[in-house]
């Protein structure tokens, strides 16, 4: 089994981190302000989901002024695809020695 | 970078055996039979029984999975959470068996979902929770290309 890209597993974990990722990558680059009308959550609670996001090279952002713009970096989801991929050789890996093993059972 | 539908695919796992569905539920859920295909086991066919998969220790991970049965339907359904990582901090998936009979014998198939820190939820809500998320990058990914 490969290794865990574990700050990545545990970012996407919380469904209101799904929502706010998603949400950066299908409507582009927002405030925090504008992302906390959305959210459903308080503005300090969503500051901390972007911080964990951005841990996890899931988010960017830069500095505007007083504000701050967040933006979705996709290509941080690159090593969940890839451990996800192992899991599926992992399991057909296990298909094959149940396939052996029925055949030493009897009937 | 994959493409998301593949990678959801591939955690879909299908086959037909020639085998009876009664010697296909034997094999998933007799705990000695169990060890000789998927690791060394205490698993007991009961809802609710906490039970651990141990393979040998490699880098990264110590080789054991926290599981906990969901799900038992005999010859049809079976259902466990598989934790890595172990405690609260650790990751949670569920993976579940379906076995439909089929002509010359049983299809097979394994699918495993859901990523959540919340074991009560692992089940149901965070199963169609990952779906979602699944389904919801592959749109955002497609519009992104």
């Amino acid at each position: 089994m490969p290794a865990v890209a574990d700050n990545l597993f545990k970012a996407l974990a919380d469904p209101t981190r799904r929502a706010i990722f998603e949400h950066l990558a299908r409507d582009g680059e927002q405030t925090v302000h504008a992302l906390t009308g959305r959210a459903g959550v308080s503005q300090p609670a969503v500051s901390k989901h972007l911080t964990v996001l951005k841990r996890a090279k899931l988010v960017r952002h830069r500095r505007a002024g007083r504000e701050t713009h967040y933006r979705a970096h996709p290509d941080a989801l690159a090593p969940m695809f890839d451990w996800l991929n192992h899991y599926g050789a992992f399991w057909r890996d296990r298909f094959d020695e149940l396939e052996s093993l029925l055949k030493r059972m009897e009937p | 970078m994959s493409n998301p539908a593949e990678v959801s695919q591939s955690l879909i796992v299908e086959r037909l055996f020639p085998h009876p569905p009664e010697k296909l539920w034997r094999a998933l859920t007799e705990s000695t039979l169990l060890a000789q295909w998927m690791m060394k086991n205490d698993f007991e066919p009961t809802p609710g029984h906490k039970f651990q998969f141990r393979a040998d220790p490699m880098p990264n991970w110590n080789g054991i999975v926290d599981c906990e049965v969901l799900v038992v339907e005999p010859q049809k359904q079976l259902s466990y959470n598989w934790g890595v990582g172990g405690g609260e901090s650790g990751l949670q998936w569920v993976v579940l068996w379906t076995l439909t009979p089929a002509e010359g014998g049983t299809h097979v198939r394994m699918e495993q979902s859901g990523f959540t820190l919340d074991q009560q939820a692992a089940y149901q809500g965070a199963k169609y929770g990952w779906q979602k998320f699944i389904a919801n990058l592959e749109h955002v990914l497609g519009e992104l290309q």
